[in-house]
């Protein structure tokens, strides 16, 4: 068996028996016709998924997935394609594919690919892979976490609990030269629970993960509070409260009103109205909403984004982009004006930008696109409860569902799951979940505190582009909104 | 495709012989192309072939699953070891199993699947094809000035299936589609919508005009929309929404939402769970149809079946395992793909239209909202509870008056369901999930104020 904690060039050149120079002479056949840039990028990801449902771990899979991608550049034109079987012959047929889109040229440039290379980050040092960890570790983990929802409270009826884990080992070789290869763990635990009380039936989740060793979720983060419960413990009771709560939510109001959000997940809020539009595809292309703003105010000049690839052992975290480029810390909105996009290496070369490192793609059957990682507000100098105090009729909202955009008119939606009415600066019952509306270059202009509490969520995001996955990570400080539509019923 | 049903039993052989008791073999195969043509330019081109194999095991009550795009010898030897180590980790669910010999299909009906033309399309004709699309498109009016681009993709599949319990089959399938993205701008205000055509075929695709000029009317008609006061209203879905409406019924009916306590929908077979003029039927038999196919995904026979008549749910969605939990057979609705077992999904589902033209429809309503685009997932199956972001055209007096955004529509599936008032003879029923365009007698709609 192949070792897989080998560095990643190793691994593919001996699992695959290629050599650097059959790399070269496939970079230099796309490169024989009047082509601007080309890149090679192998992939091999191994996943596990578990899930508890009815006391049962009833489902166990692994999956196997391998391939290489092959792309072409010339001007705005991208020739993409993949294949699964990692060989010299496939090599060179999606070679000539990706190099339709360009002129016969003359010349053959030489490609002489340097030697591979680690990423200069090092973010998620892991002894021992999640994926490693022996199965029945998890399945003993998940039948805990099925006790402890239900012990909480005898109307917790359903509990669904499931466990994934997967280890991506990638390397990137590019007609400039670059070999790059990253090894990648990511794991995400996650607590479902259905409470019941009569015909009334509501549910809650919680979850998290990230790009660590499995004991990540032992360690208690709260423990020098006095709380000395483990993540795990936590993910379950968070899921089994928000169950309990929603028994006793009412019908959330309808319109407009000041809107409180509170820390970490929540900033989502960010991912949706500014994150997508401030992607350069978009704006080199003129069809965001956010086109031509650079330098311009679009958030109060309480607000400044960033959007981080380098924050250790986080879900959105990379050590290199998808097209090798290192990760970094881009500041999107600085005191309320826009200052950058998000770049992969296409865009920034057809804007004349520097790169962000922030080329993602899904999988070698995609092509990178400019995407984000861990996006977030800072924080700024309200407490909480002086944010709260503030408002006179609204609501509070602390957990969300998933979010959409609609990039060129700038309308995005976000739902919450777990929301409490305010009036008169006091909060009151919770609410069903109800969706929010808002416009993305104008919802920051009306964000009136921000609170000094910025928190990143518990590692569960996953954004989708264009029929891309990738994972993400958000963050925000409680803040308000001093107006955004609420899509309830009462 | 280069695996043979041979190679599958003999894998199943091999797994029985290391004390496997069941097992299933499940592998896919396909090819993919893709161009997109931007302001009258190539942008992309991606090709691709890919595979995978998924191999199900049980050890008695134990099962697992297994997938891999690796299919050497030696992978799958491995595969086969692996899968049977992680059987034997999970625990014993008494309702697992595949389906009795005796109820696997033993004859197919013939679907006309395949598109045998699309070979003889060359790369430069299917970049053609894109760019005709998006100059039709631009080209209806000079407020259409930017775009998302104009796509032409085609894809075929084939899927071997085999089973220890006897049963095998095999599955081909093509899909063509043509779209494009327009981008109008008025007043500093950018609006994009889209339109497309999608079909088994080359020759069945709506024309690069038709499918433009129906994406360039759809932009422009989004042109200066305001904001609305939050209010009570009618709420028309346009047809091509109308069927995520749809989406959301399958998914509440589907046999694991019910025996899992997770959907509306519970206990209501033999009830009138939406209003009388509404029949839903399941056909997985319809020539030509997106969701046919000759057996599901256990190898059951495929039929067509009425889920909802009358306004009356007749019938869950199920599988093999979600109908043991129920105590009722399958429905013939497992679908699966290599990286898991099976799972419930529907075919043709589609709602039966009626006679009303969606003019006479927006005649009907005074004031109200016509629904040309929903984002968001604010839909809870568990409580019915609905709540989406929406785009759309504001109706007075009968007529399509002026267009609207940023607003949301909020109700409740079970009295969504109950008051579709009237419902339009303009499905597609050429989709998979289609629906007509309907009208919901009152829904909360928040906006200003």
């Amino acid at each position: 068996m192949t070792d897989q904690n080998a560095e990643p060039d190793q691994f593919f050149l001996e699992k695959y028996g290629l050599s650097s120079s059959a790399l070269e002479s496939t970079l230099g056949r796309v490169l024989g016709k009047k082509i601007d840039y080309a890149d090679l990028f192998f992939e091999y990801a191994t996943s596990e998924f578990l899930s508890l449902e009815e006391g049962i771990v009833k489902k166990l899979s692994k999956d196997i997935s391998q391939g290489v991608g092959v792309r072409a550049i010339a001007a705005e034109k991208t020739g993409y394609a993949y294949s699964d079987e990692i060989t010299v012959d496939h090599l060179l047929t999606a070679a000539k594919t990706a190099r339709y889109i360009a002129a016969e040229g003359k010349e053959r440039p030489a490609v002489s690919i340097q030697a591979p290379t680690a990423p200069a980050l090092n973010l998620y040092p892991v002894e021992r892979p999640p994926i490693d960890v022996p199965t029945t570790e998890k399945v003993k983990l998940l039948r805990e976490i099925d006790q402890i929802a239900r012990a909480y409270d005898p109307r917790i009826k359903k509990v669904m609990a499931s466990f994934s884990s997967e280890q991506r080992i990638t390397l990137i070789v590019t007609s400039d030269g670059l070999a790059v290869g990253d090894v990648q763990p990511l794991m995400r635990l996650n607590v479902a629970c259905i409470a019941e009380e009569g015909s009334n039936r509501q549910s809650g989740s919680f979850g998290g993960g990230g790009r660590s060793e499995y004991e990540f979720f032992f360690e208690s983060p709260d423990f020098e509070s006095g709380d000395n419960k483990k993540r795990y413990e936590q993910y379950t009771y968070e899921a089994a409260r928000q169950a309990i709560l929603n028994l006793s939510a009412v019908d959330a109001p309808a319109g407009a009103m000041e809107v409180v959000l509170g820390p970490g997940w929540p900033g989502i809020l960010l991912h949706e109205a500014i994150g997508h539009g401030l992607e350069a595809d978009f704006n080199r292309k003129k069809t965001s909403a956010f086109t031509g703003k650079l330098g311009q105010r679009v958030a109060s000049d309480l607000c400044t984004i960033i959007d981080d690839g380098t924050i250790p052992n986080r879900r959105g975290s990379l050590n290199c982009d998808d097209e090798g480029t290192p990760t970094g810390r881009t500041v999107l909105i600085e005191n309320g004006i826009l200052k950058n996009y998000l770049q992969d290496r296409l865009n920034a070369k057809l804007m004349g930008m520097p790169l962000t490192g922030n080329g993602r793609r899904e999988s070698y059957a995609h092509s990178p696109m400019p995407r984000m990682t861990n996006t977030f507000m800072l924080s700024g100098d309200s407490t909480q409860d002086e944010i709260l105090r503030s408002v006179k009729k609204g609501i509070y909202a602390v957990s969300f569902g998933g979010g959409q955009v609609d990039i060129t008119s700038g309308k995005f939606v976000f739902s919450a799951s777990e929301a409490y009415l305010i009036e008169n600066g006091k909060i009151g019952a919770p609410v069903k979940g109800a969706t929010l509306i808002g416009n993305g270059p104008d919802v920051l202009t009306k964000v009136t505190m921000v609170g000094n509490d910025m928190a990143l969520d518990s590692g569960i995001g996953t954004c989708g582009k264009d029929g891309q996955s990738v994972p993400v990570g958000v963050g925000l400080p409680t803040i308000k909104i001093s107006e955004m539509t609420v899509g309830g019923t009462a | 495709m280069q695996f043979q049903i041979e190679q599958a039993k003999e894998l199943l052989k091999s797994a029985k012989a290391q004390g496997a008791t069941e097992g299933d073999v499940l592998v896919v195969e396909g090819d993919s192309f893709s161009t997109q043509v931007r302001l009258d330019d190539v942008e992309k081109i991606s090709s691709a072939r890919g595979k995978s194999l998924g191999l199900r095991l049980f050890f008695g009550k134990r099962s697992a699953v297994t997938s891999t795009s690796d299919l050497s010898p030696a992978s799958l030897e491995r595969l086969v070891t692996d899968t049977c180590t992680l059987a034997k980790i999970a625990e014993e669910d008494e309702f697992c199993g595949l389906p009795a010999a005796e109820t696997c299909a033993t004859t197919f009906p013939k679907l006309d699947l395949v598109d045998h033309e699309i070979g003889k399309l060359s790369i430069d004709e299917k970049i053609e094809l894109a760019r005709k699309t998006e100059r039709a498109a631009l080209s209806e009016d000079p407020r259409l000035n930017n775009s998302e681009g104009a796509d032409f993709s085609h894809s075929y599949n084939e899927i071997l299936y085999a089973a220890s319990n006897g049963f095998s089959g095999a599955n081909q399938g093509s899909g063509v589609s043509l779209s494009v993205s327009p981008i109008a701008s008025q007043d500093g205000q950018m609006q994009r919508d889209y339109w497309y055509s999608s079909k088994r075929k080359v020759q069945e695709l709506d024309s690069p005009q038709a499918v433009g000029q129906k994406a360039a009317q759809r932009t422009l008609r989004r042109l200066g929309a305001r904001k609305i006061k939050t209010q009570q209203a009618p709420v028309i879905f346009e047809a091509d929404i109308a069927s995520s409406i749809l989406g959301h019924l399958a998914s509440a009916l589907s046999g694991y939402s019910i025996y899992k306590n997770t959907s509306f929908l519970i206990d209501q077979i033999e009830k009138q769970i939406m209003s009388s003029n509404i029949t839903v039927y399941d056909d997985p038999t319809l020539p030509s149809g997106f969701g046919s196919r000759p057996f599901d995904g256990e190898g059951l026979p495929s039929y067509k079946k009425i889920i909802v008549e009358n306004g009356i749910l007749k019938s869950y969605l199920l599988d093999t395992y979600s109908g043991k939990k129920l105590g009722r057979p399958s429905t013939g609705n497992a679908v699966r793909g290599t990286g898991g077992g099976p799972s419930v999904g529907v075919s043709n589902f589609h709602l039966l239209p009626g006679e009303t033209t969606p003019d006479e429809i927006i005649a009907s309503v005074q004031s109200g909202l016509y629904i040309t685009e929903l984002i968001g997932f604010g839909v809870n199956l568990i409580t019915g509870d609905y709540s989406r972001g929406a785009a759309g055209i504001w109706i007075e007096n009968g007529e399509l008056a002026y267009p609207v955004e940023e607003l949301t529509i909020a109700g409740n599936l079970k009295d969504m369901f109950q008051q579709i008032e009237l419902l339009g003879n303009d499905a597609d029923l050429s989709k998979k999930v289609a629906a007509p365009t309907l009208k919901i007698t009152q829904m909360m709609i928040a906006g200003n104020g």
